[in-house]
Order: structure tokens, then C-alpha cells, then sequence
């Protein structure tokens, strides 16, 4: 027989990872709701007014989420217009799949729907890009385009805020990640519950504290209906192994989730690093800290033939094309800096920049970008976005990195 | 009298076939099919040809059935890849819930759950895209 509730007289259905209380159903899906309403209100996620986008993937953290936020919005008097807004990357097999229950979603909640799609955006699909480059760097294509297309679908949308599933065990192993490769920009900032502002739309995680278990018991008990499959084209190993660990560690002591994110949030780290500057793309015209934004750089590789530039660890390669933005750049008659860096790194690296933490910095974006997205890798079952941080965050070091390799400063913004 | 000698040896061996049926019936019933329905969601489906529900019957064996054994008894008949996704040494790989008649297994002495007839048992991966 199981356990009685330790809040009423049904049984108990959840032992709580965080707490190890036992609840039945009704008190569990109270104490849920409650504690994420809680979260809201102590960080001030929201005002009356706001046009929220839910990043809405199919996945179960996102499908949680809008249920969720349609509860409490509805219990507390939010006040906000809530949206779904899911991404297709053009991902045949996949994200067409979990786009129905995105449309399911819309129906079962009662919430317009919008969909943006790489290939109006880009003008191309993953699977397009996947054939033009394999599948070794794609997820970095894919990582950077959710990340705008989320926030041009929003615009488009004319909302205020975003909000993705980001839930309590990805934060953690984010902060794992961070720790292992030393990179304390982002450590700095991967536990914020709000990121992004200064011309991009905020982005909140209102599930920052809620467990995993929790939200597929909630998911689970509650019927939800939503997508499981991982993308087809990207296993993320590096974030797969802060993952094998985080649950390792949940298994030893719950309690180590939420443990690990108190410690991100209690870093003290000396502010040394610079925020970029806030500019807009001088080609798609989208907000953007660099003369040309990422999504523009990788874009441009993609249509010149030349995929790989983009990406950050053939060299060769990317001289040459350094050359010709250079050529292009003074064309458009831009106003290049050159710049000749020996500076330090920024980041407390002792190694010579360009030999030794210049690849660190931006190999770590490669792997970041979608890094901070989803466990699966970047298309790992996100409409919900990567971290909200990634791409201005990494700006920092990978620039300075860059500017030691090339007289370009602002066209070469990997 | 050879032929015959033959026959009755026949004979005799029939008599032990026949004999040791009945003994293995007798064992049948005291040690009885135990029907459970197990069930896959979350993409633990993907493990198993992607079917999420599996009525079976498990064998009758002398001690009860717990849950430690229908892990070992899935791994060998139902997964049919990657059987590291679901089984990590003797327990489900963490981050798979395991939930008994609806309830959390953590509630119900997890590994030592002694399964009864018609028992549900669903196991729900966490480890796929959110
Ligand atoms: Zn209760
Ligand atoms: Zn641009």
C-alpha cells in the first residue's frame, strides 16, 4: 500500500525530490503551481499587460510551462496575454512531429499559436543545412537561429516577454558545464532567472526551481500530451555527461539540484568583463552587439559555400574568409578598427591567447550555443530555446579571442 | 528378445517423459504466470520497437516477483536496444521514473516492491528532449 499524503488523508501518488514529502495528486499539482506562482512573484517576472511568448517546443518542459502559465494566470490574475510560439527548424521526422502536438497544445489550452520557420527566416532548413555540412557543427547553426528566431517571432508578435521550460536540472547542469570549462562569464549568469534586455526581449525561466521529476509527474498525472524523441541530428555528449551526473547526484541526495544552482547564484565573480555595446546588424537589421550579427555571419557561410567559417576551428579556412569580409567590409565602407590583441583574455586564462584559451572559448561556443539550449543538443526539443544568455554572453571572450587573430574585429564575431 | 527388451527400455522412458510432465504441471501451478502490464513513455518506448504498452505474462518462479526481477526480465525481453538507457547496474538508469499503480515508486520500497497480479508498472524516461 503506498504511503498516505502528509497533507490530507488520500494516498500519497509523489515522494517530492526537493523536500521528500509524500502528496497525493490534488496537493501535488497545488504545491506545484504554488511554488512556481511563488517564483514569479518574488523575481517579478511579470506585469499586467505583458504579451507573454511561450517558447513552445512539444517537448515536456514546454508543454508544462503553457499549462502552467495558463493556471496561475488565470488563478492569480495575471493579467497577461499568453502566446504559443514554437520554432521549425525544418526537421523532417522530427520537429514536423512534435509541431502537431504543438498544435494539439493550442487547441487543448486555448492559446494562439504562432510558428516561425528557419526557412522563411533563412532561407534554409536543417535539413538543408544538414546535407550542405554533416552533422558535426550543425547543432551551432541550429542553437544560433532558435535563439533569433524566438526572439523575431516574439517581436513579430509584439510581446513583451519570453518565457522557456528551462527547468531546475538543466540550470544545474549548466552551471556544471560552466565550472568544468572554466567559463565564468557565463557562470556568472547561466543561474539568472531573467536574461536578455537592452534591445533583446526579456527571457524568464518561471520553472528555474522546479525539478524535472516533478514537471513529467505533473506532465504524467495530468495527461498532458506531449513529444519525446530525440533530434535526429544531434547527441550533445558534453552536456550528456553534466546530465549522467546531475542525476547521479540526484539519486545519492535530491536536494543537490537545487544545491548546485544556490552556488552559481552565490558566485562572487569580479566584474572585469565588459557588456557589449548594443548596436544593430548592419544586415538583417536585427538587434545585435556586433556590427554583424552571428546569425548573419553563419548565414553568410552557408550561402557563399563556405559553411564551415562560421564555426570556428579550421583556421585556414577562415582566414580567407576574413579576407574577403575584409574586402566586402571596406566596400561598404565600414569603419574597422584594427585591433592587435595581446590583451589578456578577460577570463583569468594564464595561456597564450591565441594558442591556448582562444580554442577554448570558441570551441565552448560551438558546443554552447545549443549548449544551453536542451539536453539533446540544440534541436533537442526546442521551441524553447537555448539559454537566453548564450549568444551575448560568449560575445565577450570569443571576441577578444578573436581580435588577437585577425585585424577584423567587427565582422568576426564567432 | 532383444526387440523386446528394446520395448519395454521404450516403454520405461515413456513412463518417465509422462511422469516428469506431470511434475512440471504440478510446478506450473504452484508457481504461476503472473500477469503485469508494463509500460513505456517518456521515449523509454524507443528502447523497446517503440511500443508503449505490454501486457505479459511472467513466469511462475518459486520466490515472489519484485521489481528487482522484472528489471532483468524486461532488459532480457522487451528492450530491444540500448538496454544501458534503461538498466544501470541493478536499478533503472537515474533519470527513468518508475511509478507502481500509478504512485511513485520511492512510495512503494522500490526494488523490493513484491509485484501482484494486474499490477501496472510504467516506466517514464526524463532523459529525452524537453
Ligand atoms: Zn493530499
Ligand atoms: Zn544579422
Amino acid at each position: 500500500m503506498p504511503r498516505k499524503c502528509g497533507n490530507c488523508t488520500n494516498n500519497a501518488v509523489l515522494k517530492r525530490p526537493k523536500t521528500g514529502d509524500a502528496l497525493c495528486k490534488d496537493c501535488f499539482y497545488w504545491a506545484f503551481e504554488e511554488e512556481i506562482h511563488q517564483t514569479i512573484v518574488d523575481a517579478g517576472l511579470f506585469s499586467p499587460g505583458d504579451t507573454v511568448a511561450i517558447g513552445a517546443s512539444g517537448g515536456k518542459d514546454s508543454t508544462v510551462l503553457a499549462h502552467t502559465m495558463k493556471v496561475l494566470n488565470d488563478r492569480h490574475d495575471y493579467g497577461l496575454k499568453l502566446i504559443l510560439l514554437s520554432v521549425d527548424e525544418g526537421i523532417t521526422g522530427y520537429r514536423d512531429d512534435s509541431l502537431e502536438t504543438v498544435k494539439r497544445n493550442q487547441q487543448q489550452y486555448d492559446l494562439p499559436l504562432t510558428i516561425v520557420s528557419y526557412e522563411e527566416l533563412y532561407g534554409w532548413t536543417m535539413d538543408a543545412i544538414v546535407e550542405q555540412i554533416g552533422l558535426k557543427n550543425n547543432c551551432t547553426f541550429c542553437g544560433v537561429f532558435r535563439r533569433q528566431a524566438l526572439d523575431r517571432g516574439a517581436m513579430k508578435l509584439g510581446a513583451t516577454k519570453i518565457v522557456t521550460g528551462h527547468n531546475a536540472d538543466d540550470i544545474a547542469e549548466t552551471v556544471i558545464m560552466n565550472v568544468l570549462r572554466g567559463d565564468i562569464a557565463r557562470l556568472r549568469r547561466c543561474t539568472a532567472i531573467t536574461t536578455g534586455a537592452d534591445g533583446y526581449l526579456p527571457r524568464c525561466k518561471p520553472f528555474k526551481y522546479a525539478y524535472e521529476k516533478e514537471i513529467v509527474m505533473y506532465a504524467y498525472f495530468k495527461q498532458l500530451d506531449y513529444f519525446s524523441t530525440e533530434c535526429i541530428y544531434s547527441p550533445n555528449a558534453y552536456r550528456g555527461y553534466a546530465r549522467t551526473y546531475i542525476k547521479d547526484l540526484e539519486k545519492i541526495r535530491p536536494s543537490a539540484i537545487i544545491d548546485i544552482i544556490h552556488s552559481g547564484e552565490s558566485l562572487s565573480v569580479k566584474k572585469d568583463v565588459k557588456m557589449p555595446q548594443q548596436t544593430v546588424c548592419s544586415v538583417c537589421k536585427f538587434v545585435s552587439s556586433n556590427e554583424v550579427c552571428k546569425a548573419c555571419v553563419l548565414l553568410e557561410g552557408l550561402n557563399k559555400g563556405r559553411p564551415r567559417l562560421g564555426i570556428g576551428k579550421t583556421h585556414k579556412e577562415r582566414r580567407k574568409w576574413e579576407e574577403d569580409l575584409a574586402e566586402e567590409a571596406s566596400r561598404l565602407s565600414l569603419h574597422n578598427t584594427a585591433v592587435s590583441g595581446s590583451s589578456d583574455c578577460g577570463q583569468g586564462c594564464a595561456r597564450d591567447e591565441v594558442n591556448g584559451c582562444g580554442s577554448v572559448f570558441v570551441g565552448a561556443d560551438e558546443d554552447d550555443v545549443n549548449g544551453d539550449g536542451r539536453r539533446n543538443g540544440c534541436c533537442g526539443g526546442t521551441g524553447s530555446g537555448g539559454c537566453g544568455t548564450t549568444q551575448r554572453e560568449n560575445r565577450m571572450p570569443a571576441q577578444k579571442v578573436i581580435t588577437a587573430r585577425t585585424t577584423m574585429r567587427n565582422l568576426l564575431d564567432f | 528378445m532383444d526387440s523386446n527388451k528394446f520395448t519395454s527400455a521404450g516403454a520405461a522412458h515413456q513412463n518417465t517423459t509422462r511422469q516428469s510432465n506431470v511434475d512440471l504441471k504440478l510446478k506450473l501451478n504452484k508457481f504461476k504466470m503472473l500477469p503485469v502490464t508494463v509500460e513505456f513513455s517518456g521515449g523509454a518506448e524507443l528502447l523497446c520497437g517503440n511500443v508503449k504498452k505490454h501486457d505479459v505474462d511472467l513466469p511462475g518462479q518459486q520466490n515472489k516477483w519484485q521489481i528487482r526481477n522484472l528489471l532483468v526480465w524486461i532488459k532480457d525481453n522487451l528492450i530491444q536496444e540500448r538496454p544501458e538507457l534503461f538498466l544501470l547496474g541493478d536499478t533503472v538508469r537515474p533519470g527513468i521514473l518508475v511509478l507502481i499503480n500509478d504512485a511513485d515508486w520511492e512510495l512503494m520500497g522500490e526494488l523490493d516492491y513484491e509485484l501482484q497480479e494486474k499490477d501496472r508498472i510504467v516506466f517514464i524516461s526524463t532523459l529525452h528532449g524537453g
